[in-house]
């Protein structure tokens, strides 16, 4: 069930106009966000079906870039984020694409500081909730819902064992987890669920783990 | 975790319990916060949506491409001032769920229900039942949970997307919605709030996603007037005993594969229906510029 709160159906508190193209625009922005961990100083939004056809109309690109400044869906300054993102040194651009996917409201942010760069797919399902289809070329599927990490690790035996006992060891309970790579024996993405969030001294122990390469942690 | 209409009834004949608490402990037991919690969080959703209708009636609001703006504040005042065709209660409802989907297209705060396209038609109902049945401040809370309830259902069943489904799975989704919790609140029973639902529903099925130039105001704010018009008169027929011949589970199912089949031109994308009239085409070159595809 795609849906397991009552609390996304009554909500979110949110700026209009529109809980799919705004509230839902700046929820990806925002994952996106916490992703990348820092501030990026550039991003560049692909949108495509009714996100390309109808994204000024419902400030789906003020929300975009809100949520990559770190706006939660009800942050009063989201009407002026292009303003802040001004003021904070990022830049951006947006791309209507042709291309017709499964999902109509779909965006595919890239982003990056100079040093690091990102890429997520995006898809905004219905009432301000939201879906990371694709991080980095990895296909993954993430509500945002949930306090999550993601581990990139090498596809080796072991690893998620490994991983799992870390977290058991910490009294932190799984609720739903999802493993996948891109090629046998290469890079591996790991996408962790749980139920509460997770503290630093757990996530330093786990970026240490043997085939860890990186952990990163999302929070409601 | 209820996974239909038909097993939320059943559960609450089995328990002897109304739909808005089958939905509170649901809520606890599936993300293991306490009552007092999941209250207050649905409170202050309240609050948004009390300060929002009430803003849109007091307020002249009026969103950033002009479209739309006042509507609410307009028939409010025409009501004090006429005696009414339809009646008091009925334009209560209508007038406090346009003025909700006027602050919504003028960015300001609140609360959707499902969406925020169809924010109006819950708060605007549950405002207009406040006055006629004056209910307790825990019958308000207890509204919401009903129509998140039913909300619930739909979304995981069929869609709450206009872009997904149509303007159905928005307002017509809203409508029904409202239309259980209204019933909850006048004193039905649990099946007769499915019934309010049904029929509430299967009178919005086909409606299309047509917004003019892309924004949710044409026609999304007079659609919410209707989403909350119809649901009073749902609630009316289920609470007379009137009942839909098609059960519940399988109007949303109806609604479902509609909007499946909808073409793509008419779920949100603003490339059909009134956005493609020839007024629909010249707002948008007014708001958006000429050189707008």
């Amino acid at each position: 069930m795609k849906y397991r709160s009552v609390f996304d159906i009554i909500g979110p508190v949110m700026i209009g106009p529109s809980s799919s193209h705004t509230a839902g625009a700046a929820r990806i922005g925002l994952v996106a966000r916490q992703l990348f961990e820092k501030k990026p100083t550039w991003a560049a939004f692909h949108l495509y079906g009714s996100f390309a056809k109808t994204y000024q109309g419902h400030g789906t690109d003020v929300a975009l870039v809100g949520g990559i400044l770190g706006f939660e869906t009800d942050d009063q300054r989201m009407t002026e984020s292009f303003q802040h993102a001004k003021d904070n040194g990022l830049s951006f651009t947006f791309h209507e694409e042709e291309a017709q996917l499964d999902h109509p409201n779909t965006v595919r942010i890239r982003m990056g500081d100079g040093k690091d760069e990102m890429e997520l797919v995006g898809v905004s399902i219905g009432g301000g909730k939201v879906e990371v289809k694709e991080l980095n070329g990895f296909d993954l599927r993430l509500s945002g819902n949930h306090p999550a990490i993601l581990v990139v690790h090498d596809d080796r035996y072991g690893t998620i064992a490994s991983v799992a006992t870390k977290l058991a060891q910490s009294e932190i309970n799984i609720g739903h987890m999802e493993v996948s790579r891109k090629e046998q024996g290469k890079e591996a993405l790991m996408v962790i669920e749980v139920d509460q969030n997770i503290d630093i001294q757990t996530m330093k122990e786990l970026s240490k783990l043997e085939h860890v390469k990186k952990v990163t942690k999302i929070h409601e | 975790m209820f996974r239909n209409v038909e097993e939320l009834v059943q559960m609450c004949e089995d328990q002897q319990l109304p739909i808005s608490e089958i939905m509170i402990q649901q809520e606890m037991s599936v993300h293991g916060r306490s009552r007092d919690e999941i209250i207050s969080q649905m409170e202050r959703n309240l609050g948004v949506m009390e300060r929002a209708a009430n803003r849109g009636i007091v307020e002249q609001v009026r969103s950033v491409s002009g479209l739309t703006g006042g509507d609410g504040k307009k028939l409010n005042e025409y009501m004090q001032l006429n005696d009414t065709l339809s009646g008091h209660v009925m334009l209560d409802a209508v007038s406090k769920a346009m003025a909700t989907n006027e602050v919504n297209a003028a960015m300001g705060t609140i609360c959707a229900t499902p969406t925020a396209g169809s924010a109006g038609v819950v708060p605007g109902t549950l405002f207009a039942m406040k006055e006629k049945l004056n209910p307790t401040h825990e019958q308000m809370i207890r509204y919401l949970f009903v129509s998140g309830a039913f909300g619930f259902v739909i979304a995981n069943n069929a869609s709450i997307s206009g872009a997904a489904g149509g303007c159905q799975a928005e307002v017509g989704s809203a409508t029904g919605m409202a239309a259980a919790a209204i019933v909850e609140m006048a004193g039905g029973t649990p099946k007769q709030s499915a019934q309010a639902m049904a029929i509430a529903l299967k009178n919005m099925l086909g409606l299309v996603c047509d917004p003019v130039a892309g924004l949710v105001e044409v026609p999304c704010v007079k659609r919410n007037a209707f989403g909350a018009s119809n649901a009073l008169v749902a609630a009316d027929l289920a609470l007379a005993g009137i009942e839909s011949r098609i059960p519940c589970d399988e109007v949303i199912d109806a609604m479902y594969r509609i909007g499946e089949t909808m073409p793509s031109t008419l779920r949100e994308t603003g490339e059909g229906g009134l956005a493609a009239t020839p007024t629909g085409k010249r707002y948008k070159e007014q708001i958006f510029g000429a050189s707008s595809k």
